[in-house]
Parts: structure tokens; sequence; C-alpha cells
């Protein structure tokens, strides 16, 4: 009678400590997954009622794609900015990370506040989401994408203030490329944005 | 200050509400009084409210879905007894309001609170240890994912006594649901408590996706998983791709309601045929994350009660897989009738009946598994033949409703509800109240009293019968569902034969209350130390009954399917005796329990429009992550002395016994 | 401790440099230029004008993913990238079959 034990295999069958900065990273993409296949459900809708203008004003009507131009390369370059926070946290340059990921906040909140003048407009001129059920669908899908960069905005802010405190650290640098994906997915889902919603609704 | 929340918000001119609210209250002034009186609330909480163990959360989930059952089942009673009075053109007991909320909250509270908790409780309960793994992927979200579906039920049954709950039916279609016509808290209830435990449900389908994948003991392979395990790895994929799409349609539900948008009204331009897409969508993949897991059950049951290895298993992997990929097309069957026209209609009525196919061949190694095996027709063995008939019959009527030329007779008529319990108590339900019965003994290390199960078994099948196959042939007479009243006397027999029928069920639940009190008094006397009462096949078997907390002192090396039958054929000791080493394991937190209050609180606030509560309590969540973030103490390391003395203290038993 | 590449600890930040970066951030850019283009000065007919747009989001999506995020047919990834295909399956099948099953029910039913 005997139990069998792999001496090689022990460590590798301790799953958890060595392996929790790719588990986490593992997790978070499948939870990105399920935020594409949500998006995915106010895209649908949005195709759908996108002809419904109930007399109210159009895509063609509203939309202004330099105006939007803008905002887009607002969010790539903040996109690349932290590209290169990542590569610095790489190299453990504490200093480069918080400057790079400084100037991806900065970028990111200007998006927003390029969003929100947007909505302002509109909302301004009588052409909120109350107004029609394409207005409620524009609204919701764009509205939901900026809702996600702004809780980007405050993770990162968090985050830089805990690698200011406790520098890039597991954890740190774990959550760190977490917020990568999570940055990057947003500016896919932009793509798909200014594709469904401004380009094919001026076209 | 308190939004539209007032007074006139408790239901005092009902009597029957207040009645229950009465009943209910004093049972929880009696539960917290025996608590109290025997000291037990460090223990409560120390034990169990802060526990990230998979094993103890798990128990807690069928804690409450038990809880939820009765209450669900009490509607169903409401249900039965208002159709046997009033079937005959009295108005009966419950005026039109009432029961239109108690069919509404019967159905959410069975599939959302019911049945969706007792499988994951199940899944929390084995999985792990089914692949030699010591916890989930992520223990603290297993505890949170636990609280904020309490955090939902709590929400249901405040509804009970401050305000009302959504008159709509389980699954609210606009117009109805919004808020032109519904203008009251009740389908406000019904959002957000789905949304919260919604959210739960999520987190749960993440952690055991990346648990199943990743955490599998050395030489555990894929196609060397037990089935339950290939089962719940399947499941959790259609969560994490099914349950975004309700999260999104509800959350654009409450806008059209909170916020005036239309999405789903009738006039600006809103389509409320579009929130039925939508929410079937979700719909059916939903039934599957139900099944699945029941038939992975049966799949372990029927193994280990023929003594012999499962036939087909590479056929019930596939059929499951195929199952899956299947479920996200063929959601238009619940609503054939709304108008998408023949085509449509044809290609998912086509595809609803292939989808029968793979659960088909899953009957057929069953039966195969069974033939020339050793039977023995122990209380699980008999859920399992329950099932095997009951849920053919439920199948067989779901293939011909997927005809969409019959479905337009038939959809939304009895015969309907007969085929949806056919195959939710006759598969799901059954499967459920096997696998309670089968894993019973692995977590607590006492068997449940078995004359009192095998009462229950009978009273729940032939109840199922006489309550429900009376409903098909009402479906044919053309008795539509949710009748408050009416006068069709050639309904009457088949009505008061289902209440009969309902009575019986009652027996059963009522035997299954006395069975859990018989057998906790006589857990000294049945106390199991072997681990394996059953003698089981696969390595939940191979641990202690209840497991230790780390699970395994040393995680297995498996080398085929049926890992432990392996080990009891090749003489290997389960039991280490030297060489133990320190394990890591995640602390308790109590953050876990503080987030389901605040997901309470904040999804009260939303209903009552209580505008401050609702962004302190949502500040008060992003505070709590925050903590959490900064906590380093997560983890910590078992010593090996602590090992040894848990090990050599189970050795001692098991020598003793 | 590995140094974790974007979708997965594995070997190695080699396979991402500033280079790798600075790339797909220029087919992004143009990606996004060609489409705003068609779209503003509009020269071909509708629907190409239509179809090259969706060619380059298709594209520009994948640019982001192999550039940004770093995605391969690495062992270590493999579950991230079978995830991933899964997940545009099910939307594709989702919107794809919504929209086919709504135009019908506007079709049949008059809807909105």
């Amino acid at each position: 009678m005997s139990h069998i034990v792999l001496n090689e295999s022990v460590h590798q069958q301790e799953h958890g400590y060595e392996d929790a900065g790719s588990l986490s990273l593992f997790g978070f993409w499948i939870y990105l997954m399920t935020d594409c296949i949500l998006f995915a459900t106010l895209f649908a809708t949005y195709a759908v009622l996108g002809q419904a203008v109930a007399g109210g004003p159009s895509a063609a009507d509203i939309f202004e794609l330099p105006y939007v131009l803008a905002e887009t390369f607002l969010l790539l370059f903040s996109s690349i900015t932290y590209g290169y926070a990542m590569l610095a946290n790489h190299r453990k340059d504490k200093r480069r990370v918080l400057q790079w990921l400084g100037i991806t906040f900065v970028l990111g909140l200007g998006f927003i506040a390029m969003e929100i003048n947007e909505f302002h407009h509109l909302i301004a001129e009588g052409y909120g989401p109350q107004r029609s059920a394409f207005l409620t669908g524009f609204f919701t899908l764009v509205g939901t994408h900026g809702l996600h960069v702004l809780v980007g905005l405050v993770w990162m802010a968090l985050l830089m203030i805990q690698v200011q405190q406790r520098g890039l650290c597991c954890v740190n640098s774990t959550r760190l490329s977490c917020l990568s994906l999570f940055w990057h997915f947003l500016d896919i889902v932009w793509v798909c944005v200014f594709t469904v919603v401004y380009l094919f609704g001026v076209i | 200050m308190f939004g539209k929340l007032s007074w006139d918000a408790i239901p005092l001119d009902e009597p029957i509400i207040m009645y229950t609210l009465a009943v209910v209250g004093l049972i929880g002034i009696g539960g917290v009084g025996a608590i109290t009186y025997k000291r037990k609330w460090t223990y409560l909480w120390k034990e169990w409210f802060t526990s990230v163990d998979h094993k103890r959360i798990g128990v807690m989930y069928i804690v409450v879905a038990l809880v939820m059952l009765l209450r669900g089942f009490a509607d169903a009673l409401m249900m039965r007894t208002q159709q046997a009075m009033a079937s005959d053109g009295s108005p009966g007991y419950l005026p039109p309001e009432h029961y239109d909320q108690i069919f509404t909250a019967h159905g959410v509270i069975m599939i959302f609170f019911m049945a969706m908790p007792f499988v994951v409780g199940l899944m929390n309960i084995v999985v792990p240890l089914q692949i030699g793994a010591r916890d989930v992927a992520y223990p603290f979200l297993n505890a949170v994912s636990f609280w904020l579906f309490v955090s939902g039920a709590l929400l249901v049954n405040i509804s009970l006594g401050i305000g009302e709950f959504a008159r709509t039916g389980w699954v609210a279609y606009p117009p109805l649901s919004g808020i032109g016509y519904s203008p009251g808290v009740g389908v406000d209830y019904y959002i957000w408590s789905l949304q919260i435990s919604g959210i739960g449900t999520l987190l749960t389908g993440l952690n055991f996706f990346v648990t199943v994948l990743k955490m599998r003991t050395t030489g555990m392979t894929l196609f060397r998983m037990p089935v339950f395990t290939w089962t719940v790895l399947c499941t959790s994929i259609l969560i994490l791709a099914a349950f975004p799409i309700l999260t999104a349609t509800l959350f654009m539900l409450s806008l059209d309601r909170y916020l005036g948008m239309h999405f789903f009204t009738n006039e600006m331009g809103g389509n409320p045929m579009m929130y039925i897409n939508l929410i079937w969508a979700w719909g059916h993949p939903e039934v599957y994350i139900l099944i699945l897991p029941a038939f992975g059950i049966f799949s372990e049951v029927a193994s280990t009660f023929s003594r012999k290895r499962l036939f087909g298993y590479h056929s019930l992997v596939w059929a499951t897989i195929v199952i899956t990929v299947l479920s996200f097309i063929v959601w238009v069957h619940h609503f054939f009738t709304m108008g998408a026209g023949p085509n449509v209609n044809a290609f998912f009525g086509i595809m609803t009946m292939i989808i029968a196919v793979p659960t088909g061949v899953k009957i057929f190694t069953w039966l195969f598994t069974m033939y020339r095996g050793r039977v023995r027709f122990e209380t699980p063995m008999l859920w399992t033949v329950g099932f095997i008939v009951t849920f053919s019959i439920g199948g067989m009527t779901g293939v011909l409703l997927a005809v969409p030329g019959a479905d337009f007779l038939l959809h939304n008529s009895l015969f309907l509800i007969a085929h949806f319990h056919n195959v939710i108590i006759g598969g799901a339900v059954f499967g459920y109240l096997c696998g309670l019965t089968y894993w019973f003994p692995k977590a607590f290390g006492f068997k449940l009293y078995d004359p009192l199960g095998r009462a229950a078994f009978w009273c729940w099948l032939a109840g199922f019968y006489f309550a429900f196959m009376p409903s098909y042939f009402l479906g044919f007479m053309g008795m539509t569902r949710r009748l408050n009243h009416f006068n069709v006397p050639e309904w009457r027999p088949f009505l008061l034969l289902e209440m009969v029928g309902v009575l019986i069920i009652l027996c059963g639940v009522a035997c299954q209350v006395m069975q859990l009190v018989v057998s906790i008094r006589k857990r000294h006397e049945n106390r199991d130390h072997t681990g394996d009462p059953w003698d089981g096949r696969t390595l939940e078997w191979a641990t202690a009954s209840p497991p230790p907390f780390y699970n395994f002192a040393e995680q297995p090396v498996v080398h085929g399917i049926d890992a432990y039958w392996g080990m009891k054929e090749r003489g290997v000791k389960t039991l280490i005796e030297a060489d133990f080493r320190k394990i890591h394991m995640p602390c308790n937190t109590s953050l876990g329990v503080v987030i389901g209050v605040l997901s309470t609180v904040l999804g009260f606030a939303l209903v009552w429009h209580i505008w401050w509560l609702v962004i302190t309590s949502l500040l008060a969540t992003v505070a709590v992550l925050v903590v959490r973030s900064y906590d380093q103490h997560t983890e910590y390391y078992v010593t090996a002395e602590e090992v040894e003395r848990v090990e050599t203290e189970r050795r001692q038993l098991m020598a003793e016994a | 401790m590995s140094s974790e590449s974007q979708v997965h600890s594995s070997a190695g930040a080699s396979q991402s440099s500033h280079k790798t970066y600075n790339i797909g951030f220029v087919l992004a850019a143009l990606l996004t230029l060609i489409p705003f283009a068609l779209a503003l000065y509009p020269s071909l007919s509708r629907s190409v004008t239509f179809l090259l747009i969706l060619i380059c989001a298709v594209i520009q999506i994948l640019v982001h993913m192999v550039f940004f995020l770093h995605l391969t047919t690495a062992r270590e990834q493999r579950w991230s990238l079978v995830a991933l295909v899964f997940t545009v399956v099910i939307i594709v099948l989702l919107v794809g079959l919504s929209l086919w099953i709504m135009y019908y029910v506007h079709y049949n039913m008059l809807g909105w």
C-alpha cells in the first residue's frame, strides 16, 4: 500500500499564491467577455430602434463627425499612453508608470468631458433620451460606454495612489494589467460605437 | 426624505398578507431567539457568515434555497386553492391584484431564489472536491456572490410587507411592466432583486469557469473530470454568456421606468417586442443552466448506484457541450405567436427539436449505465429513476410544443404550464433533491434518515403526476394560464385532481422537513467516519465527511476517469501519514456580509426613490471595495503541524469506527 | 516571478515594446481616418461605403487585439483566445438573430 506523491508536482499542484497574478488576469478577461455581451445587447437594441425617431431628429441630423473624430483620437492616444505605462511597469520604473498613467487619465478625462458636452448640447435642444426610441438607444449605448470609461478613470486614480504608496509590487502590477485590459477593451468598444452609431448613422 | 415610502406601504388592509407576516415574524423571532439562547452568534459569524470556504457557502445557499422553496410552494398552494374554489364562477378568496402578485412571485422565487441557489450550492460543495482543489479560484468573490443573492432574496421578501410585488408574471413583459401600466413599486422590487442577485450569479459563473479550467489537480485532464464537473463547466459558460443579456435588458427596463426613456414603451418609437426577444435570449439558456447540473447529478448517481462505470462518458460530455451551444439558438420558441412569421418560426422550431436529441442521448446513456449493473435502489437512485420517466415525458411534450403550428394553439395554455413544470420538477427539482440526499453525508458527516427520504420521494412523484398531468388535458381543453376565476364546468374535475396532487406534494415536503429534524437528532448514531458512505467513485468521497477546511492535505494525483474508484482498486491510501506541508488558504472576511447589507439598502432605496440613500450606499460599496484593495492580509498559511493534527485525528476516528 | 504579458502571465515583456504600440497606433489611426473620411466626403455608393467602413472597423479591432492586447495563439493564452472566439460567436448569434427576428416582427406586425 502506498500513497503517491510526485515531489516535482507538489509545487505545481499548489495553485494559488505564485499564480495569483495570472489567475486574476484570466478571470478579469472572462469578465470582459461578459461585458462584451452586455454591450452587444445594447448594440442590438440600438440597431432595432435606430430608425424610430418619432418625428424627432435622426442620426444624420444631430451627429457631428469631426467632433467624434477628435474624441476618438483622445481615446486612441490614451490607449498607447497606457501601453507605455505598462512597458514602464515591466521595467519596474515607478516614476514613468505614474507619469504615463497621469497622461492617460487626462486624455480619458478629456474624452468624458467632450462626451458630456455633446450630451448636454443635445438635451438642451430638446433631443434628450426621452424624445424618441432612437435617442433612448443612442444615449444609453454611448452613455454606458462613457460610464465604463468613468469607472476606469476612478480605478486609474486609485491605482495611481496605491502605486505611489506601495510601489510596483505584485498585487499592484496585476491590477495595472487588469486595468490595461479594461482600457483597451473600452477602446475596442468605442471603435464599434463610432462605426455603428456615428458613421453608419450619417452615411 | 423617504422618497415614495410612507406608512401606506404596509398592506394593513390585506388580512392574508398580515397573517403571513405575523407567522413569518414569529418564526423569525423564534429563530433569532433560539440562536441567542444557545449563544451561537459568534460561532455563526466566525464559522459561517464570514466564511470564504466553498463548502460552507454551498450549505448556506442550500439552506436559503430550501426556505424559499417553502415560500414558493406556499404561493403554489394558494394558487391551486384559488383555482379549485373559483372554477365555478365564484370569485374565490384571492382578488386579481393579489393573485397576480402570487403567480409572479411563485415564478420569480422558484427560478431565481430556489432553483438557482440550490444548484449553485451543490456546485459549491462538490466541484472543488471533485477536481482535487482546495477551494474555488476566487473565494472572496464566492462569498460576495452568496451575500448578493441573499440581498436579492431579502428584497423579494420585504416586498411582501412593504409595498407590493410585480403583477406581470415572472418575465415581466412591457408595456405591462412599464411605468405607465405598473406605476407601483412592484416591478421595481422585481428589477432590483434580480439585478443584484444576477451580479452574484454572474460572478459565480466566472468563479466556477476559472476554477474548473485552472485548478484541477495533477493528472485530471478535462476528459478525466467527473460528469458533474463537466456539467458545471458548461453551466458556467451558459451563465457567463446569458446573464449579461438579462442585466442589460432589466437595465433598459429600469431606464424606461425611472428616466422616462422609450426602449419598450408603446409610444415615441419604443418596441416592447424587443424586450420579449431579449429576455428569452437570456431565458432559454437560463433553463439549461438549471437542468445541466441536474443531468450531472444523475450521471454520478446512476454510475455509483449501479456499481458500474458510466456508460458513454464521452457521449455525455459532448452532448452537454452541444446542448450548451444549441441553447443559444432556440429562444424564439418562447414567442412563436409574437409574429416573426413562418421562416423565423420554422428555423427556431427545427433547432428546438434538434436540441432534444443530445438530451435523448443522455437518457440512453443513463439507462445503459444501469443495464447489467448491480443496481442498489438507495434513495438517490429512486430519484434518478423517477427523473428518467418523468423528464422523458416532459421533454416529449416540449418537442410537441416545438412545432410552431401546435404552439399557436397551446402557447400560454395549461399544456405549456404542464410541460415546463414537468421538466423543471421532474428534471431540476428531482435532481437537486437527489443531489441533496447523495451529498448530504459528505457535507455533514451523517446520512439523512432514509425512511422519510423514501416517503418524500414517493409523495413528490405521485404528487407531481396528480398535480400536473391533468394540466395537459386542460391545455387541450382550452384553459389558459394565470386565470383568477372562470366558469367552465368541464375543467373542474381536473382542477380538483390537481389540488389533491399539490396536497400530496405537501406531504412530501413535510416528510423532508421531518427528515431533517430526525436526521439531526440521530446524527451521532448515524455518524459516518469513512467519508465514503455510498462506495463512491469520484474524488469528493476520498475526503473526510465533512472534509477538513483545506479539503486535501495533499492534492491527489489522478490517472483516469472515476479517480477515487481507481485509487480504491490500486489500494492507494487517501490519508497521508508523513510529509505534511503547510497549506495556503484564504482568510475569512466580513466584507461579503457588508456588501450584502449595502446592496439590500441600495435596492430598497432604488425601489422607493430615496435618492440620498442610493448615492450613499453606492459610495459606501465603492469604499468597501477600496478598503478591500488595501488589505494585504487576505491569505495565510496553515502550518504543517496543524495539518498533521487534523489528519491524525481523522485517522483515529476512522480506526475507532 | 515572470513578468506579465497583457492577457496572461507568461514569459517576457519582449513581445510588447514601444515599437509594437507605435505600429499599432499608426495602423489604428489610419483605420480611423479612412472610414471617417468616407463618411464625411461620400464619393462611393452607400453600400460600398458601408462595407468599407465595416471592414476598417473589424481590422482595427484586430489591430487593437494584436498590438495592444498582445493576443496570440500561445499555449498559455489558449483559453483566453477560446473564450474570445466563443464570445464573438455568441455576439454574432445574439445580434444577428435578433435583427432577423425583429425585422420580420416589424414586417408582419407593423411594430413601432
